[in-house]
């Protein structure tokens, strides 16, 4: 029992949670600002709220993210945090360079490696890691491109009779709904990530009992640390996979949105925790071949293919590292340095990102070539 | 020991058909017959405006609405049943 290392831990575990949902806002939310179904800032208020309302909605994915992939028996509290660590300092660099890749494999990689680092590879259920997480992340954007193929390329035909203004006008309502679903099932994955991980820190700790599910507070606490981050809206990523991979109207922005939002929920149901990044972007890509002429940008979309691939190692390696030097200097002191260090890179990247910016004035900005536009305008778009 | 789950994935896959195009598809239609009638024509290709002012289109319209948002609510009430287990 070490109840501030407990501390900690847990405000270490929402510091994720928060990137998780600046990091995914796009997910939700950038067919629908780039078709301008919704305007910036409505958009990622709607999806806030609809985060929190996710995370309420179904906890069946929370106990399956930790405990599921390592064993419970070896990790430590100094594990728990390390891996977070692993997990913030990934999502935050990709985030920089604008870049869509898994919060869930971010977090499930940090775990991986300070658990091996700690504990050794037999504490890790390979098999259950290779066909919960790897093989699904493999399928899960074919998948979903096969759907919005499908339903892009039915809408087109369906509403060949209406108006182009009609259409736009039309989908663009639709769009709301669409979006709105991606959101709320964004909540009931990836909030529930962050509550398992707390969960198990709790069991680690001794504070509750080794079955017991994720208290209220932590529910509540985790849904309020997703929706602030998904309000704060991650730009960047929300550009690159608004504009960088396809230039989206609004039929296919609701063809990507409804099969985003299917295949999250059936899959979760199912028991597999996907990465909703995986899928929005393997929807986006699919709407781009479902529509005739429409052009697939194949050189951004392997900018973050290549990403997903090293997403598992890298934050397994940074948090093998967090660990590393957590047990050099041990104790609770150890975990600290290891937070104190954390904060510096954030603040680093943070800093960095100032340099840069692309926010909800420059986000539907044309694309040439990068995530930051080339010529960053006066805010009087808006 | 199996590494992938053949009928969960064609489950998902087919049932993500259904739910991810079709619903979609089914809104589609509902805006194509809510469009049917003379004002679309005479407003010209600039008009946004979607109701075309047929009454059968409209009820035709309607009822495409209420199976995406009947669709919908069923969906987010299985996830909820998923979700919250009743205690044994």
């Amino acid at each position: 029992m070490n109840d501030f290392l407990l501390v900690l831990v847990v405000i270490t575990a929402l510091g994720f949670d928060f990137t998780n949902g600046f990091h995914d806002t796009g997910n939700a939310m950038a067919t629908s600002i780039a078709t301008k179904a919704l305007s910036p800032r409505v958009a990622v208020g709607l999806s806030g709220v609809l985060n929190l309302v996710g995370a309420f909605l179904s906890l069946s994915v929370a106990a399956t993210i930790a405990s599921g992939l390592v064993d419970t028996k070896l990790v430590t509290l100094t594990v728990v945090a390390a891996g977070l660590a692993g997990g913030i300092i990934w999502n935050l660099l990709t985030w920089l360079l604008g870049i869509p890749s898994s919060s869930s494999h971010a977090l499930i990689g940090g775990v991986i490696g300070s658990t091996i680092a700690a504990a050794g590879g037999h504490a890790i259920q390979w098999h259950d890691l290779v066909e919960k997480v790897v093989i699904p992340a493999g399928l899960s954007p074919i998948i979903a491109a096969l759907v919005a193929a499908t339903g892009t390329w039915l809408l087109y035909r369906i509403s060949r009779g209406l108006t182009d203004r009609a259409r736009t006008h039309g989908f663009r309502i639709g769009q709301i709904g669409s979006a709105s679903m991606v959101s709320l099932a964004h909540g009931t994955n990836d909030a529930q990530k962050t509550m398992g991980v707390i969960t198990l820190a709790l069991i680690v700790n001794g504070t509750v009992g080794a079955k017991a599910s994720a208290p209220f507070w932590v529910i509540l606490a985790c849904g309020l640390a997703i929706a602030l981050g998904t309000y704060l809206g991650g730009w960047r990523v929300i550009r690159t996979l608004g504009k960088g991979l396809v230039e989206i109207e609004s039929p296919q922005g609701m063809a990507a949105e409804s099969a985003s939002a299917a295949v999250i929920l059936l899959s979760s149901s199912f028991g597999y925790s996907l990465s909703t990044t995986h899928v929005a972007t393997g929807s986006i890509i699919g709407t781009g071949l479902g529509k005739k002429g429409a052009e697939v940008r194949w050189s951004v979309a392997g900018r973050m293919a290549t990403a997903w691939v090293f997403t598992l190692p890298s934050a397994a390696v940074v948090g093998a590292g967090a660990y590393a030097l957590a047990h050099v200097i041990g104790g609770t002191a150890g975990v600290v340095v290891d937070l104190v260090i954390l904060l510096a890179v954030a603040g680093l990247i943070y800093v960095r990102s100032r340099a840069s910016k692309v926010d909800h004035n420059n986000v539907n900005d044309d694309w040439t070539g990068s995530v930051v536009p080339a010529e960053p305008e006066p805010a009087a778009a808006a | 020991m199996s590494w992938i789950n053949l009928t969960a994935l064609w489950k998902i896959v087919v049932l993500g058909l259904v739910a991810g195009a079709g619903l979609p598809a089914i809104f589609g239609l509902g805006l194509l017959a809510l469009s049917k009638g003379g004002r679309t024509q005479t407003a010209g290709a600039d008009s946004d405006v979607v109701v075309g002012g047929n009454p059968a289109g409209i009820v035709v319209a309607a009822f495409c609405f209420l199976v995406v948002l009947a669709a919908i609510g069923w969906g987010i009430y299985e996830v909820y049943q998923i979700g919250h287990p009743a205690p044994k």
